[in-house]
């Protein structure tokens, strides 16, 4: 039972996959139907598409998500992997079990929690509450997924290479950028990509810290949910089903290449000796 | 951006103190300070004004004001969610549901973790792949294929009907079932995740020992796989437990009126009623409830870091 898979590992791996993909693929699969009734097959048609076009409130929320996603997915990635650093190569300083425990805990926090006390900051704070304060609670838990994604890729790797430039006068700075970032890479870019799909897919947190006029695309579609199954919704959910799909498989085969590339160089270089 | 020094060297350069000053800031200003803000307001009350409460306690109006402010605040919100019975049933409620769920997440998970590290190595990475997949598709995308399955014309019913097991079709959506439905699907990969890592890092010459003692596999399974993937069956329920206690969208998207969450509870507290006194104290009992198994999970994966260091 051990070699080779079994009729029972093959089961239940079938049955877990269909399990995971079957509802994606029907929606997929309904946003191509001629009928309005979502659960009838009326025909093939790509109408549901074209008149996404047309909806100017679609398309504008859809702006709004991309540059939030965008902008919080880039300064988290930023402070993301500083607390990485942090984490592995700092050491021990004042208060690091409650800087570890402010990375870990937004993982599992409840989003509502997350959203109310962000928006009780920005009431308090005065500030007037739109697009920068989505962006700004975005960064916020985004930021420690990007901090346990790049931190598990620093712990991977050795630091004597580190140490030698160090030791051969090596500013500090210089070290991070020609040496520890090349190789954590590949660890940052799957950070900035998570916390990217995790902005673009957040519904609680944003309701929470919006204001008029920064309305996103998961308000937009929750909001014509709570009305029912529309194929229109089914056209924009294989969208960005589509989108995500191509973004991860597109990193993975840039990854694969990078650390083949990574094998060569090594080679190369050892060989030389 | 600074350097990644001084592990070993207690002297710290400038760049190494900005490198921890940064990110320690950023989540103390974003993430812990506005916990007591939440406090604060959990103790104050209701008023018709904006912001929608009272005292609104202000630092910048002098120590006076602050002693009169402190005056006004109140524990009459947790009085009143010990009065209404909504709020206690909701929390009993969201903590059952969740419990169930994990359960029931175990129980579709551990097939799947298990075989997946049984496959041949070369397939292993494909088939983890596939698993985080999902995780990166929307949430709320995933939670609404669902209603078109689920629902009474629905894909599900329609299967069943055209099979001729049932004659009229289940009530499944608006249900609690749905909503275990709902979190199952949603949670599975935190669940495969941990225990997939720690299932392949099973030592198989245990496995081998025991067939050669003459002990058959499904003895092999439970005496040995089981009590060694233990581990990251804790971590995987408490992944897929603490944040389902508090989750929104499912119950309110899959449940009926009557199915009762707190997530659910708090956001209607919050934006119908606009009741954000209320609404505060509800998150903080919510929090003091995950207080314990967010302790002991990070206790967990700390042990098992140490173990594995």
């Amino acid at each position: 039972m051990r070699s080779g898979p079994t009729w029972f590992n093959v089961t239940s791996l079938v049955l877990g996959f269909s399990f995971l993909y079957l509802p994606i693929v029907l929606l997929v699969v309904f946003s191509f139907n001629e009928s309005r009734l979502v659960t009838v097959w009326g025909g093939f048609s790509t109408k549901w598409y074209a008149e996404l076009l047309h909806n100017q409130q679609l398309l504008d929320a859809f702006w709004v998500t991309l540059r939030v996603a965008f902008m919080s997915a880039t300064l988290a990635t930023v402070f993301g992997t500083m607390a990485a650093l942090v984490l592995v190569r700092s050491g021990r300083f004042v208060g690091r079990s409650l800087f570890s425990g402010m990375v870990f805990a937004p993982l599992v926090m409840p989003e509502v929690i997350l959203g109310l006390s962000l928006l009780l900051l920005f009431v308090a704070m005065d500030q007037t509450r739109g697009f920068w304060t989505v962006m700004l609670a975005h960064t916020t838990f985004a930021m420690c997924y990007v901090a346990v994604v790049v931190q598990s890729r620093l712990v991977g790797f050795d630091k004597s290479i580190e140490e030698a430039a160090e030791d051969l006068g090596c500013p500090p700075a210089r070290t991070f950028f020609q040496i520890t970032l090349p190789i954590i890479f590949p660890g940052v870019i799957a950070g900035w990509m998570l916390a990217f799909t995790l902005s673009l897919d957040d519904l609680v947190i944003a309701s929470f810290t919006t204001g008029p006029g920064a309305t996103t695309l998961p308000m937009k579609i929750y909001s014509q949910v709570r009305l029912g199954v529309t194929p229109e919704i089914n056209a924009v959910c294989t969208i960005l089903v589509g989108f995500v799909t191509i973004g991860v498989i597109a990193a993975s085969l840039v990854t694969k290449r990078q650390q083949a590339q990574r094998e060569r160089d090594e080679r190369a270089a050892f060989g030389a000796h | 951006m600074a350097s990644a020094s001084g592990n070993s060297i207690p002297k710290r350069s400038l760049g190494g103190w900005a490198l921890i000053a940064v990110p320690y800031f950023w989540l103390f200003l974003f993430f812990l300070a506005p916990f007591f803000i939440v406090f604060k307001i959990s103790l104050s009350q209701v008023a018709i004004a904006i912001p929608p409460y009272f005292p609104t306690f202000d630092l910048g109006l002098g120590l006076d004001n602050l002693i009169e402010d402190l005056k006004e605040f109140s524990v009459e919100n947790y009085l009143f969610l010990t009065e209404d019975d909504l709020y206690w049933k909701s929390y009993l409620s969201s903590v059952m549901i969740a419990g169930i769920s994990t359960f029931i997440t175990l129980l579709v998970g551990y097939p799947i973790a298990y075989g997946m590290a049984r496959t041949p190595k070369k397939w292993r990475p494909t088939l983890l792949m596939l698993v985080i997949l999902p995780f990166w598709t929307s949430f709320l995308i995933r939670v609404y294929a669902w209603i078109g399955i689920l629902k009474n014309e629905g894909l599900l019913n329609q299967l069943l009907l055209a099979l001729g097991v049932i004659d009229e079709p289940l009530v499944i959506l608006n249900t609690n079932i749905a909503v275990y439905i709902g979190i199952v699907y949603s949670y599975l990969p935190f669940l495969v995740l941990p225990l997939y890592a720690s299932l392949e890092k099973l030592d198989e010459t245990l496995l081998e020992a025991a067939e050669d003692l003459g002990c058959p596999p499904w003895l092999a399974f439970w005496k040995i796989t089981l009590p060694l993937s233990i581990p990251g069956m804790i971590a995987g329920c408490f992944l897929v437990f603490i944040p389902a206690v508090g989750e929104f969208v499912i119950p309110d998207l899959l449940g009926g009126s009557d199915t009762l969450m707190i997530g659910k509870t708090l956001w209607v507290e919050f934006f119908n009623n606009r009741d954000w006194p209320v609404s505060s104290a509800v998150a903080v009992i919510l929090l003091l409830i995950l207080v314990i198994p967010i302790v002991l999970f990070q206790n967990q994966q700390q042990k098992m870091s140490e173990r594995d260091g």
